[in-house]
């Protein structure tokens, strides 16, 4: 099987999510790329280091700067006349761009794979995770999307691709980018980060978030991350929050502080691999994931844990 | 302007899905159902533009057993002007879904579909997408901000790193993420003028839409289950936790 892999790229910078596809895409057969954008070269030439790669792909044209979903799935659709499956990684743009691919191809899209069962039977979660369906399909192409924390990444170094230019299917002229409020930080990246420190609806406010969990954080060199409870509160942005409405995560270490563990935060962080809790409150249903619980204030916690770290 | 949005009846957000014994599906039997909660936003906008001058009608759809009906009723009563039933009794994936709503986009000509951008039982986050895909039209997706001007419409998206706001011409696809708006409740005085809003039955025979299923399940499995671990009575014990796990400054 043939299988075309979508780069995802901000800022001349490759994106690691697009590793776990790769690793996704391995387990079904040859695993090939597309880069898409306006000076990309670089991104390309990353591309082509990623362990196992064959050709990457590359369309150079701005219509496709900011992965506009009506622009860049004309151009998956052509490429999908000599591949067998389309991956991309389950985040917002991979969830934005698959599903017009699928709709074009007339495929249903298999979306969020957790596993990869066979070449045409994958796993992926549903009702939030609460239950994992096994499906099967009967289309001849395949469109998925991986949810990237239950893939290891493929290494980035030693691959040997080799980069076609593909023609541009142009600018459908339907849809254009005005801009973005991308948040700036020094900070590891939520969804790739080896430890999070996530604050919830206990932190009481923005400038309480800020000074309790920030220095926590930055002591450990640890991404922040938050409850829908906090956010919708206004402690932090939304990019921070973590759930089933929020970003999925799996570092090595979530360290969850005032937070009590509704089904909507679990689903987001259940798969990290130790998960610490400070609460309070002994029966927050948080210390029924947690693989190591400290029921106490986390106003005196906090402070006496970054005293002795 | 007309809008159109289509909701779909799910189990209720707030009743923990139990996984049939015998692997085939969630138990749905004597289960609380409701709206799907993006579903609700989405009308939300769409009678708040209404409201604003800027569109003049307001269409709710709905594929899906008779049921369904319930869910469009509380859609009309929360100021939707009337409704469409396509009725089945079969589970319609979304690439069917979205095939069956690009006929009923073609007969009502709307500028907008407001949809939500996933439905909170199959988690697919795909009908917005195919809808704008078969119809060729833009799409912005998981919208927190919707502006419309003229024959375009600013959508602000919750994209990973923040916000990113696209134009799109009209007409156009949006999918509504939970920060659009708050949705209102519908009053009761509304809630009995619904029933005497208009409410079309039909099935998805009248539009010759194919929608048979693509996918298979064949199974449905409780999620692996953690385990509690152990509680720690102090700092001094989880900074020698933390630190046998190579968590230190």
């Amino acid at each position: 099987m043939k299988t075309l892999v979508w780069v995802e790229h901000e800022g001349g910078e490759l994106k690691d999510a697009t590793l776990n596809a790769v690793t996704a895409a391995a387990k079904l057969g040859e695993v090939h790329l597309i880069v898409a954008g306006s000076t990309i070269g670089g991104v390309a030439d990353a591309a082509t280091k990623i362990a196992g790669v064959g050709k990457v792909h590359v369309a150079d044209d701005a219509a496709y700067d900011h992965a506009l979903a009506e622009n860049v799935a004309p151009l998956i659709v052509d490429l999908m006349g000599h591949h067998d499956a389309f991956l991309a990684p389950a985040t917002t743009t991979g969830k934005n761009i698959a599903p017009r691919v699928a709709a074009l191809l007339d495929v249903m899209q298999i979306s969020d794979i957790l596993s990869v069962e066979g070449a045409d039977t994958f796993t992926r979660p549903i009702y939030a995770g609460n239950a994992i369906a096994t499906v099967k399909t009967k289309d001849a192409k395949l469109v998925i999307t991986v949810r990237g924390t239950a893939f290891e990444k493929a290494a980035a170094e030693g691959g040997a691709g080799v980069i076609e230019a593909v023609s541009s299917t142009g600018d459908k002229a339907i849809s254009s980018f005005v801009g973005a409020e991308i948040a700036e930080s020094e900070r590891p990246e939520l969804t790739s980060a080896k430890i999070i420190v996530s604050g919830g609806r206990a932190l009481k406010d923005a400038e309480t978030f800020e000074q309790v969990i920030f220095p926590l954080a930055d002591k450990l060199g640890a991404a922040i991350g938050a409850s829908r409870a906090a956010v919708d509160a206004g402690y932090v942005p939304n990019d921070f929050q973590v759930g089933q409405t929020g970003k999925i995560v799996a570092p090595e270490v979530y360290i969850a502080v005032g937070i009590s563990g509704a089904i909507q935060h679990l689903a987001g962080m259940k798969d990290s691999k130790t998960i610490i809790a400070i609460n309070k409150d002994e029966d927050a249903p948080i210390f029924q994931v947690a693989d190591i619980g400290l029921v106490g204030d986390l106003y005196t916690v906090v402070p006496e844990l970054l005293e002795k770290l | 302007m007309k809008i159109i949005v289509p909701v779909k009846r799910v189990i209720d957000y707030n009743v923990k899905p139990r996984v049939k014994a015998d692997g085939t599906g969630v138990d749905l039997a004597n289960v609380k159902m409701s709206m799907n909660p993006f579903d609700e936003i989405a009308i939300e906008e769409a009678i708040r533009l209404k409201e604003k001058g800027v569109a003049t009608e307001v269409v709710v759809v709905s594929i899906g057993p008779a049921k369904a009906q319930d869910t469009l009723r509380t859609a009309l009563a929360m100021g939707a002007d009337r409704a469409i039933l396509i009725e089945t009794d079969e589970a319609v994936e979304p690439l069917g879904v979205a095939k069956l709503l690009t006929k009923v986009a073609e007969e009502e000509q709307p500028g907008l579909v407001i949809l939500g951008k996933q439905a909170i039982d199959d988690d697919s986050n795909q009908t917005g997408q195919m809808l704008a895909a078969l119809l060729g039209w833009a799409q912005g997706t998981f919208a927190s901000k919707v502006e419309v001007e003229g024959d375009s419409v600013n959508v602000t998206r919750e994209v990973d790193g923040g916000l990113e706001t696209v134009r799109l011409t009209l007409p156009a696809i949006v999918t509504a993420d939970l920060r659009l708006n708050e949705p209102r409740y519908a009053s009761l005085p509304n809630i009995m003028k619904a029933k005497a809003k208009p409410l079309a039955k039909k099935t998805p025979a009248d539009f010759g839409v194919d929608i048979a299923p693509r996918l298979e399940t064949i199974k449905v499995a409780e999620p692996p289950q953690r385990q509690a671990g152990v509680k720690v009575g102090s700092v001094d014990e989880l900074v020698e936790k933390l630190k046998a796990l190579g968590v230190s400054a």
